[in-house]
């Protein structure tokens, strides 16, 4: 048992000269002549001297490819036997998911590891296009340098290859379009005698009679971590405007991002949009798919969300083309993800890697049946011309999902961090405590402002 | 008789000295050997990483000295102040949870119930502890969301409609210390009731003669004794909650994005790291964590003398 002592005066005495050695020692730091802190950046046009690593024919590739198209890998492997595969699932970027840039950084850094080819999101581009330290090579290889023919790249949709473009070169290849359109209900609609609506002003008008004569029933949801997409990037908001590579506008007080804002807090007040996620949980039980009558959102949205999630009938839903605002000639509209499949610069065996990317984008075999819309032209007609894909709907979405892809506004940039982080982690909760979107407006232009000045954006309001 | 005794007294009176001198002699090889593995785990793990983390909050991602111009940069961040002020609510009420609850409900195993009921309940207690700590957030997600909660009439009554309403930014260290006090308290329980299994039964008789209730005895005798096991465990605790990593990010992936994926100082350091690929940043917010929890250790260590060897 101990008695009771005051503490040893030895070892106050270590603690305070411990103590001084390390202010001693700091205020040496800080007068030494120190350098600055800052990140390097990586030189300009890194591609210029892409150098493929020493290649070995026939040498296995490893694919990394999320749950969706995990199929269509496998469906290559089938055909193509004699390509050494091996095939790993993760998450593919989905909801701001950021997987792939943390395993490559370390790739980066231990020297080994990469995969070959990777399915991911159109953010992932904008790092993997350049080195990640002085002494990286940018993950991404540049697919126009002889490995993908010019033929083919013109073969994409108009503006689908943006997101792989950096600095002159093309890093990746699209795999589908997100386009948004209005997906509505036929059955709802022709049952409750309502008009399909073709202006935004419509489209709230409809919303607010619905709340009035049909209560529990949604014209949309904003709480999923990909609703600005749907919304603010169809009304035109400058949110995520690159003005340069390096300068950033940002500008919530423009109008085009608060007539969405009022537009949905009228529809939210009278409970005919809710600030709960398609995708949340629970909501496909409660409220559950049979009470969505209209969603603004991305065309994956009738496969994924009310025939796969929600469950509804075939023969009920149909998309509309996208909204216009009154006195606005030409609709514009928002894009939901469409993934991207790159292939690494540090691949040893290049030509398959990169064959396997053209056929995942390219190959009918594959594109025709694929879950979302391909963004490679000639696959999206063989896609439209498949009755699998339009059996599902009540009317024929061709001519809509056709003109919406031409429609994508290309004001809202891919930038170097995700648009769903300070969407999901700022604005979303502040809608769950009540707060209106147009007094969340100042706070969203603040995390997106904050988030692209830490990785070194110019910010512009103007 | 009396040659005899002092004979048998002069005995018992060396071999102790000589028994104990022997196995220190003896001890040198084996008790280096079984201290070894852990030594030179601690080195590749403990040790090496912190100096390596010091070299590189000392320099950037060029090889340049860079002073304390690392630190200065990582807490001037927007993400820094509200990082270290989330883990510090979060602190104060997972140390106060800890120390009080756990002391309080071993007090009561100990002096209050039946032997066999007490031995349950340190069972029942311990075994969310077994459990990993990803599982234990799992099985947290699966409470919370009043979708699928089995308590999801009691969620509702305390106004969370959805899951979403549960993870608000407000509720999220209660949320945490939730968490932490369901996996972690069990384990610290037993060992409080271990250490309360110390104190001689003479000295809890002797206050019960002078007149001292359980009350009184837990006030006065139970817990100065077990002061430093007290200490021990406020060490170990703030130590592993200066850490907090795997928790908020589960929930950050779970509540698709709804936390924010830099809630704690741990959290803000892997993006660093691995987002900004800082790693010079990412060390220089790790030393900071580091600095806490070693001012901390040192202020319970000096005052609870948590170091000095009982020689009586």
């Amino acid at each position: 048992m101990k008695s009771p002592e005051p503490a040893k005066p030895g070892m106050r005495r270590l603690v305070s000269r411990s103590a001084f050695a390390l202010l001693s020692l700091s205020a040496a730091a800080m007068l030494g002549g120190c350098a600055s802190a800052t990140q390097s950046t990586p030189t300009a046009s890194p591609s210029a001297a892409f150098k493929p690593a020493a290649q070995t024919a026939g040498s296995q590739i490893t694919v990394w490819a999320d749950s969706t198209r995990l199929p269509a890998v496998q469906q290559y492997q089938k055909s193509h036997p004699d390509v050494k595969m091996n095939i790993v699932t993760y998450d593919g970027s989905a909801n701001g998911s950021t997987y792939l840039q943390t395993k490559v950084q370390l790739f980066d850094r231990t020297g080994n590891g990469w995969p070959d080819v990777v399915f991911g999101s159109p953010t992932d581009v904008t790092w993997a296009s350049q080195p990640t330290s002085p002494s990286a090579t940018a993950f991404a290889a540049p697919l126009d340098a002889n490995l993908v023919p010019q033929q083919t790249l013109d073969g994409f949709a108009k503006g689908s290859l943006a997101p792989c473009q950096f600095n002159g070169h093309t890093y990746c290849l699209r795999n589908d379009i997100a386009q948004v359109v209005l997906w509505y209900n036929k059955t709802l609609m022709d049952k409750f005698g309502y008009q399909v609506p073709t202006t935004w002003e419509q489209y709230e008008a409809l919303g607010e009679q619905v709340a009035k004569e049909h209560p529990g029933y949604l014209v949309g949801a904003v709480g999923d971590t990909n609703s600005q997409e749907s919304y603010f990037w169809s009304s035109q908001c400058p949110a995520f405007q690159l003005e340069d590579p390096a300068t950033l506008k940002v500008d919530l007080a423009d109008g085009n991002c608060t007539r969405m804002a009022t537009l949905l807090d009228k529809l939210i007040a009278a409970k005919a949009v809710t600030t709960q996620g398609f995708f949340s949980q629970g909501f496909a039980k409660d409220p559950g798919g049979s009470k969505v009558l209209m969603a603004n959102g991305p065309s994956w949205y009738g496969q994924y969300l009310f025939n796969a999630a929600f469950k509804v009938p075939a023969g009920q839903i149909a998309a509309a083309a996208p909204l216009t605002w009154e006195g606005e000639t030409t609709a514009a509209t928002g894009n939901v993800g469409g993934g991207v499949w790159m292939v690494s610069s540090h691949s040893t065996n290049l030509k398959a890697s990169t064959d396997l990317a053209t056929w995942l984008t390219t190959s009918n075999d594959f594109q025709a049946n694929a879950p979302t819309y391909p963004a490679y032209v000639p696959a999206a007609k063989a896609w439209l011309a498949n009755p699998a894909n339009s059996k599902y709907f009540a009317t024929d979405i061709s001519d809509v999902f056709q003109q919406a892809a031409d429609l994508v506004w290309t004001g809202w940039s891919n930038t170097k961090f995700s648009d769903a982080t300070a969407w999901s982690n700022v604005v979303l909760p502040a809608l769950t405590q009540g707060k209106t979107l147009t007094e969340t407006l100042p706070q969203w232009q603040t995390a997106i402002t904050d988030e692209a000045k830490s990785v070194g954006y110019t910010i512009a309001t103007k | 008789m009396t040659a005899l005794n002092t004979g048998h007294e002069a005995v018992s009176s060396v071999t102790p000295v000589r028994r104990r001198a022997a196995t220190r002699g003896r001890a040198g090889l084996a008790g280096y050997l079984f201290v070894s593995g852990y030594a030179i785990l601690l080195l590749a793990f403990g040790i090496f990483p912190t100096v390596y983390a010091f070299f590189l909050a000392l320099t950037n991602d060029r090889g340049q000295f860079t002073g304390l111009n690392q630190f200065i940069k990582v807490a001037q961040d927007y993400r820094f102040a509200p990082a270290f002020l989330n883990i510090s609510l979060y602190l104060v009420m997972w140390l106060l949870s800890v120390v009080v609850l756990t002391v309080v409900v071993a007090i009561v195993l100990r002096s209050r119930m039946r032997p066999r009921l007490s031995a349950i309940f340190r069972f029942l207690y311990y075994l969310p502890g077994a459990l990993a700590g990803v599982a234990s957030v799992l099985v947290w997600l699966f409470m919370l969301d009043p979708a699928v909660s089995p308590v999801s009439w009691l969620l509702r009554s305390l106004g969370f409609a959805d899951f979403a309403a549960v993870l608000s930014p407000g509720d999220l260290p209660v949320i945490l210390v939730l968490i932490a006090f369901w996996t972690g308290a069990g384990g610290w329980i037993v060992v409080m009731y271990g250490a309360l299994n110390n104190i001689p039964d003479e000295v809890l008789e002797a206050a019960r003669t002078d007149g001292a209730g359980p009350w009184k005895t837990a006030w006065h005798i139970q817990i100065p004794m077990i002061r430093k096991w007290i200490a021990y465990m406020a060490i170990l605790a703030f130590a592993g909650g200066t850490q907090l990593f795997v928790e908020p990010q589960m929930l950050q992936t779970a509540s698709l994005g709804r936390v924010s994926p830099t809630w704690s100082p741990n959290q803000l350091a892997y993006v660093f790291a691995f987002q900004h690929g800082d790693f010079n940043g990412a060390a220089a917010i790790s030393i900071f964590l580091l600095a806490l929890g070693l001012i901390c250790a040192a202020l319970l260590v000096t005052r609870s003398d948590l170091f000095k060897v009982d020689e009586s």
